[in-house]
């Protein structure tokens, strides 16, 4: 069975600048892709393309065996794509507006009041989207995005503008929306985000996918040292240095770091000296493999 | 997709009738001239002439009961015996002219100022000398003036300024709900919204055409409801009904002109400002406020080009006039190619997006 979505050799380039310059990849069906990368490094416009919306230069795309460009109305129906938050008829309650959608592709009514509740929007369905706070109107757009049941789902930056709370819901939301079985495509600028809900990500930068693939794999890949912590004083710097000497020791006054490949031998030696007062231990992130992947700090 | 068009017309409407501003701008705000407009003109008749009598003129001192009664309907003397006070007054524009007895003259001293007043008196005056030479001399005149007004005797100026207040609201409706459906659907990134569901364009547009003639089917309604009510007295001709096919074709028009507005704009702000920079003038230019027969030629050339100047001529012609249905044939077909061609220059611009 092919990909659901098959992407090869993507360009497109607005006057000089190539916003996406030779992007390729496959996405199974039931698949969480995240497309993860800084502002301006063409994963909107990876997107839009994948979407319909824009043209590409070059390459070929294909969702669920079909081209969509030009306009494909024969496929609009087994995709799903969530817009900004904004992006609804003026002056309509919650349940106007997703039973609105609803009709353009013939759904009935009850159903979108169904997508409503899965949404959490009950008690808001008569609430006018105008007055709907940020995580709600969020929400309701994904419901609406959803509402005649598509294959494949897309969501641009799905929990920018957020409070963490409302992050986590959305989080939920969407782990349950994939575990239905469908595709999910998500762009976010968050690593955290594309660690928690993909089961695996493309890293984008200057419009190429720099590496791709599931998240604990390419921290793995990374063999970054892991940082062991522990509180200034329960072991002497020196004492440390002499203990590790393949590792780097450092002690900012409040913590004493040591950066090891060898954690196990770290933590057995100094829970030996009763010194893990305060320990934390941090493995390399997402944010560390985009750094060592462009050599430069990640700017969201 | 019928249904599609349906519920589209049916979030539009809700839209628009929640809207107050809208609701303000394309039905309050038009009513709120007719009831200007019809409440000052209501009892419209001829101003009254204003002349000074210095000391004693045989010719108004001595009429007979009747024709002074009727002459008080037209003019207003006062006397005076000072002369010179009385011609300053003149020469002022403070009353329209001053009339005095030299001998068997009637001097009438008049500013050249209003050209229009002291032809008026100077008219009247004439009259008056003429009649009196001819009592004087016993003659029985041979002929009789008797004016007398081709419309319904019952034409009041609301008669006139209901039709043209209408087109100008019809249009602006139309004009705006076009542009700014467009530029904000455009801006929010609802249109991208509809673009990616199985809706067709002709659906959308199809949707907007459907809510705009019903809104100004509602401003027709309300309109003539207003102007009927005995205060005002409209009366509407045998054929009226044919308003409603011009309403529809003027109301694609005016949409049409809008999409184009709005294909021109990136903002709701700019849209507005486009819409108003096109219908103000318009209005003004199409007799919708003020009858344009006093106008000059090449205005009353431009007009021809306007598609206000034929939705107001025909809505005058059937609704007011008593002119038949195929009178106004000419304005349907012309508001018909009119948004017909526009409308093929808006699709030609059209964009989904901002650039």
């Amino acid at each position: 069975m092919p990909s659901t979505i098959v992407v090869s050799d993507l360009h497109r380039s607005y006057g000089d600048i190539h916003a996406v310059d030779g992007v390729s990849f496959e996405v199974d069906q039931g698949e969480f892709l995240g497309i993860l990368g800084p502002n301006g490094a063409g994963k909107t416009t990876t997107l839009e393309i994948i979407e319909g919306l824009r043209r590409a230069d070059s390459g070929d795309v294909r969702v669920l065996g079909q081209s969509p460009w030009p306009r494909n109305t024969a496929l609009l129906p087994r995709i799903g794509v969530q817009l900004q938050a904004s992006s609804f008829f003026e002056r309509l309650t919650a349940r106007e507006q997703i039973n609105t959608f609803a009709s353009l592709y013939g759904v009935p009514a009850k159903r979108a009041d169904a997508m409503l509740e899965t949404v959490g929007l009950v008690e808001k369905a008569n609430t006018r989207t105008e007055s709907l706070s940020g995580g709600q109107a969020q929400r309701l757009s994904i419901a609406c995005a959803l509402v005649h049941d598509p294959e494949v789902v897309f969501l641009d930056e799905p929990t920018s503008g957020l409070d963490p709370q409302g992050r986590r819901n959305l989080w939920d939301l969407l782990r349950d929306i994939n575990h239905q079985g469908r595709t999910v495509v998500l762009t976010t600028h968050y690593m955290d985000e594309a660690e928690a809900l993909c089961d695996r990500v493309a890293i984008m930068d200057s419009g190429r996918i720099l590496e791709i693939g599931p998240p604990a794999a390419l921290v793995r890949g990374l063999d970054a040292a892991t940082r062991i912590s522990v509180e200034t004083g329960a072991i002497g710097v020196d004492e440390a240095r002499t203990l590790f000497p393949d590792a780097d020791v450092a002690d900012d006054g409040v913590s004493l770091t040591v950066a090891t490949r060898a954690p196990a031998a770290v933590l057995s030696a100094l829970a030996n000296r009763n010194a893990l007062r305060g320990l934390s231990v941090k493995g390399a992130t997402l944010e560390d493999v985009f750094l060592n992947l462009t050599g430069r700090e990640y700017r969201a | 997709m019928s249904r599609g068009l349906t519920s589209l017309s049916r979030a539009m409407a809700l839209g628009f009738f929640r809207d107050r501003t809208a609701l303000f701008f394309t039905i309050l705000f038009p009513l709120m001239f007719l009831l200007l407009f019809g409440g000052i003109f209501k009892d419209q008749t001829a101003p009254k002439s204003d002349v000074i009598e210095i000391g004693d003129v045989a010719l108004l001192d001595q009429m007979p009961a009747e024709v002074k009664g009727q002459l008080d309907q037209v003019l207003k003397v006062e006397r005076t015996t000072d002369r010179v006070a009385a011609l300053d007054r003149v020469r002022k524009g403070e009353v329209d002219a001053a009339v005095e007895q030299v001998g068997s003259r009637i001097v009438l001293h008049y500013s050249a100022a209003d050209q229009v007043k002291s032809a008026t008196v100077q008219g009247l005056f004439n009259s008056l000398v003429q009649t009196g030479n001819l009592q004087r001399a016993g003659v029985t005149p041979a002929f009789e003036l008797e004016a007398a007004q081709v419309e319904d005797e019952s034409l009041k100026t609301i008669q006139y300024i209901t039709p043209g207040l209408l087109g100008w609201a019809i249009a602006t409706g139309a004009m705006f709900a076009a542009a700014l459906t467009l530029v904000t659907w455009r801006q929010k990134k609802l249109l991208r919204r509809l673009r990616l569901s199985p809706v067709g364009v002709w659906t959308i547009a199809g949707a907007r055409v459907i809510v705009s003639i019903v809104i100004a089917l509602v401003q027709t309604a309300i309109f003539i409801g207003v102007a009927s009510i005995p205060y005002f007295g409209l009366r509407l001709s045998a054929y009226w009904w044919m308003a409603i096919p011009l309403i529809i074709v003027g109301t694609l028009a005016f949409l049409s002109l809008g999409l184009l507005a709005g294909s021109f704009s990136k903002t709701p702000e700019a849209a507005t400002a486009i819409a108003n920079l096109i219908v103000l003038p318009m209005a003004f230019l199409s007799g919708a406020f003020f009858p344009l027969e006093g106008a000059p030629a090449w205005l009353q050339t431009i007009s021809k080009f306007l598609p206000l100047r034929h939705l107001v001529d025909g809505m005058q012609a059937v609704m007011v006039r008593g002119q038949g249905p195929a009178d106004v044939l000419p304005q349907l077909g012309i508001l018909l190619a009119f948004a017909g061609v526009v409308s093929a220059i808006a699709v030609a611009l059209f964009r989904w997006e901002d650039a």
